[in-house]
C-alpha cells in the first residue's frame, strides 16, 4: 500500500511540474507585453516596473524564482488589478465556486445512486426507461444550455428563484442544479450497470437463501459492492464540474473562480491565468490522487495491479 | 463384464442413421460485419441517433443555401426579429442583433462545429492508434517509457491544456480542433494498447510470425483490423466531446472570431440577449443538444453491436 501511494504521489508531483513548466514558458511566448501602453512609458520607469515584477532577470532565473514561489504557495501579483496577489483573489473567489460544486456533487450523487438503484431493480419498467432517458439527456445537454434555460424560465419567466447574482442560498440553487445534471447522469448510469452486475452474482442467491430481508440484501450486499467502482468516476466528475462551473458562473454572474478565470483570459491578465491554472490543476490532480488512493483502499485488486505497473 | 461383451453378437446392432440435415447450419451464415449491421439496426435508439446525425449533417450542408442570405450578411432593417412573432421574408429562425439571418448562421455554425469535431477525431485517431499500437506491440522498455509519458499526460486536466493552447494560438477551425485533440488522443492510445496486448498473445499472431510476416504486415494486416471495434466506439464518444468543447470554448470567448459562426459562438451571442430574445439561444442550443444526444445514442448502439460482450 505504501509503495502504491508513493508511486501515485510521484506521478502527481511530476504532472504538476510539467504543467507549471509548460504554463510558464507558454506565457513568456505570448504576443504582447504585460505593460498596457509600453511605448509611452519612460525607459527608467519601465525598468523599475519590470524589476518590481522580476521581469528583468534572465529567463532561467525567472523560471526558478517562479517554481520556488509556487512551492511556497505564492502565485504572484495580478497584472491587471494593481498590487493584488493572485492567491488573495483566489481565496476570494474560491468559496462561491466550492459551494456550488459541492452542492451539485452531493445532490447529484444522492439522486444518481437512488435512480440507478431503482432502475436496476425495476429493470425494463417505465421507471428504468425514464432514468435511462434522463441520463442520456444529462450527457447530451451541456451545462451552459441548462443553466441558460433555468435562468430564463425559473428566474425570468416564473420568478421563483433569482435569475442571477450571489449572496443567499437561494442564489446558489439554480447554478448547483444546472451543474448537477451531469453528475446525476453519470452516477445513474454507472450505479445501474454495477447493480445489475452484482445482482447476478452467486452471493446474492446465498443471501436470499439465508432468508435475509430484501431491504438488507439490497443495501448491505448489493449496493455496497456496486458503489465501489462508482468511486472511480468521482475524479473525472470533479474535473467536469470545474469545466462546467466556468460557464455556469458566467451565466449566473457569480463572483467565483470560474468567472475570474474567464475574465483573466479575456483581459490577458497573464499572472492571473497562470495562477488560476496552477490552482485548478492542483485541485483536480489532488482529487484524482485521493480517489485513486480511496479506490486502492476499498478494492485490494486495484492496489495489486497498480503496484505492478 | 468382459465375458458379457464377448457374448454380444453383431446383429444386436444396427448402423445409426446419418442425417446430414441435422448437422447443417440452416441459418444464413453471417460474417462479423453483417452480424454487426444486424445488431445495430435492431437497436432503435442507435438508428434514431444515426438518422438525426445524418439529417443535421445534411442540413449543415444544404441549409445555408436554402434562403437568400449568407452567414455574415447584415441588414439593419430586420434586427432581432423573432420567428414566433412575425416572419419577415424567409428568416425562419429569426435574425440576430445585427440583422443576420439565424437560419443560415445556425446551419452554417452546425457545419463548422461538426467539421471541428471531425478534424479533432481524425487527429485523435491517427496519433492515438499509432502511439497505442507501437507501445502495445513492441512492449518492453519502449512500452514502459511510452506509458510513463501517458501517465503524466492523463493527469493534466484537458480544460487547462485547451485553454492555454488557444491563448497561445490564434483561434481558428484548425487550432481549436488541434487543441481538443491534443488531450484526446491519450484515451484512444490506451484503448488501442490494451487491445494490442491482448491480441499479441493469440495463436494466429504466432502463426503469422512463424510464416515470416514482418512488423509492418503484422500491424497492418493482422492486428489493426482486429482493433477496429473498440477504436470506432471510442471515436464515437470522442466526437460529441469535441463538439461540447468547441461550444464551451465559444461560450467563454475563446472560440472562433466574429463574423464566423459555430454552435458555441451562436449560443454565446444569443445568451447576451437571453432575457429579451430567448429564441436566439434556443435554436443553436437545441441543435447542439440534439447532436450530442444522437452521437451518444449512436456510440452506445455501436458498442453493443461491435462488442456484444460489453453489453450492459
Amino acid at each position: 500500500m505504501g509503495r502504491f501511494i508513493l508511486i501515485r504521489f510521484m506521478y502527481m508531483v511530476i504532472t504538476l511540474w510539467v504543467i507549471a513548466t509548460v504554463t510558464f514558458f507558454l506565457m513568456h511566448h505570448l504576443p504582447g507585453s504585460p505593460l498596457a501602453n509600453e511605448e509611452r512609458i519612460p525607459p527608467e520607469l519601465k525598468e523599475q516596473i519590470l524589476a518590481q515584477y522580476g521581469l528583468d532577470k534572465p529567463l532561467p532565473v525567472q523560471y526558478l524564482d517562479y517554481l520556488g514561489k509556487l512551492v511556497q504557495g505564492d502565485l504572484g501579483t495580478s497584472f491587471k488589478y494593481d498590487g493584488r496577489s493572485v492567491t488573495e483573489m483566489i481565496q476570494q473567489g474560491f468559496p462561491a465556486s466550492a459551494q456550488i460544486g459541492l452542492q451539485a456533487m452531493v445532490f447529484g450523487v444522492l439522486l444518481g445512486v437512488i435512480l440507478g438503484c431503482i432502475s436496476a431493480l425495476r429493470r425494463g419498467t417505465l421507471v428504468d426507461n425514464g432514468a435511462t432517458v434522463l441520463s442520456v439527456l444529462g450527457y447530451a445537454i451541456p451545462s451552459f444550455t441548462l443553466a441558460a434555460l433555468f435562468s430564463y424560465y425559473v428566474g425570468v419567466v416564473w420568478r421563483v428563484l433569482p435569475a442571477a447574482g450571489w449572496g443567499t442560498f437561494a442564489h446558489s440553487v439554480l447554478p448547483s442544479l444546472a451543474l448537477s445534471f451531469l453528475v446525476i447522469a453519470q452516477i445513474t448510469r454507472y450505479v445501474r450497470t454495477e447493480m445489475l452486475e452484482v445482482l447476478g452474482q452467486d452471493y446474492m442467491k446465498t443471501a436470499r437463501a439465508k432468508g435475509l430481508e430484501r431491504r438488507v440484501i439490497i443495501i448491505r450486499h448489493a449496493l455496497r459492492n456496486a458503489l465501489i467502482p462508482a468511486i472511480t468516476i468521482i475524479g473525472p466528475l470533479t474535473v467536469a464540474l470545474m469545466t462546467g462551473s466556468l460557464v455556469v458562473e458566467k451565466i449566473f454572474n457569480i463572483p467565483g473562480m470560474g468567472w475570474m478565470f474567464v475574465d483573466s483570459i479575456i483581459t490577458n491578465d497573464y499572472t492571473m491565468i497562470m495562477g488560476v491554472t496552477m490552482f485548478y490543476s492542483f485541485l483536480l490532480i489532488l482529487s484524482i490522487f485521493i480517489v485513486d488512493i480511496l479506490y486502492g483502499v476499498v478494492d485490494p485488486r486495484i492496489r495489486l495491479t497498480g503496484a505492478k505497473e | 463384464m468382459a465375458a458379457n461383451i464377448k457374448n454380444l453378437s453383431p446383429d444386436l446392432f444396427e448402423p445409426a442413421e446419418f442425417d446430414h440435415t441435422k448437422e447443417e447450419i440452416s441459418r444464413k451464415r453471417l460474417s462479423y460485419w453483417q452480424d454487426v449491421r444486424r445488431r445495430f439496426f435492431s437497436n432503435t435508439g442507435a438508428v434514431i441517433g444515426l438518422v438525426l446525425i445524418l439529417v443535421i449533417g445534411m442540413m449543415a450542408i444544404i441549409g445555408p443555401g436554402m434562403n437568400d442570405y449568407n452567414y455574415r450578411q447584415q441588414d439593419y432593417n430586420v434586427q432581432n426579429i423573432s420567428p414566433f412573432d412575425r416572419i419577415v421574408g424567409d428568416h425562419w429562425f429569426g435574425t440576430d442583433n445585427l440583422g443576420r439571418d439565424l437560419w443560415t448562421r445556425t446551419w452554417y455554425g452546425a457545419g463548422i462545429s461538426l467539421l471541428i469535431a471531425l478534424i479533432a477525431a481524425g487527429i485523435d485517431l491517427t496519433i492515438g492508434v499509432a502511439y497505442g499500437s507501437i507501445s502495445g506491440y513492441f512492449g518492453g522498455r519502449v512500452d514502459d517509457w511510452m506509458q510513463r509519458i501517458v501517465e503524466v499526460l492523463v493527469g493534466i486536466p484537458n480544460l487547462i491544456v485547451i485553454i492555454l493552447l488557444l491563448i497561445w494560438l490564434e483561434p481558428g477551425i484548425f487550432p481549436i480542433a488541434l487543441a481538443i485533440a491534443l488531450t484526446g488522443w491519450v484515451n484512444m492510445s490506451r484503448i488501442v494498447r490494451a487491445q494490442m496486448l491482448q491480441l499479441k498473445s493469440q495463436e494466429y499472431v504466432l502463426a503469422a510470425r512463424t510464416l515470416g510476416a514482418g512488423t509492418r504486415r503484422m500491424l497492418m494486416k493482422h492486428l489493426l483490423p482486429n482493433v477496429m471495434g473498440p477504436v470506432i466506439i471510442t471515436l464515437m464518444f470522442t466526437i460529441p466531446q469535441a463538439i461540447f468543447f468547441e461550444a464551451f470554448l465559444g461560450f467563454i470567448g475563446l472560440g472562433l472570431r466574429p463574423p464566423e459562426a459555430s454552435l458555441g459562438v451562436l449560443i454565446n451571442d444569443g445568451y447576451k440577449m437571453l432575457q429579451v430574445f430567448p429564441y436566439q439561444t434556443f435554436f443553436p442550443a437545441v441543435i447542439l443538444s440534439l447532436l450530442m444526444f444522437s452521437f451518444n445514442l449512436l456510440g452506445d448502439g455501436l458498442r453493443d453491436a461491435l462488442d456484444p460482450k460489453l453489453r450492459q
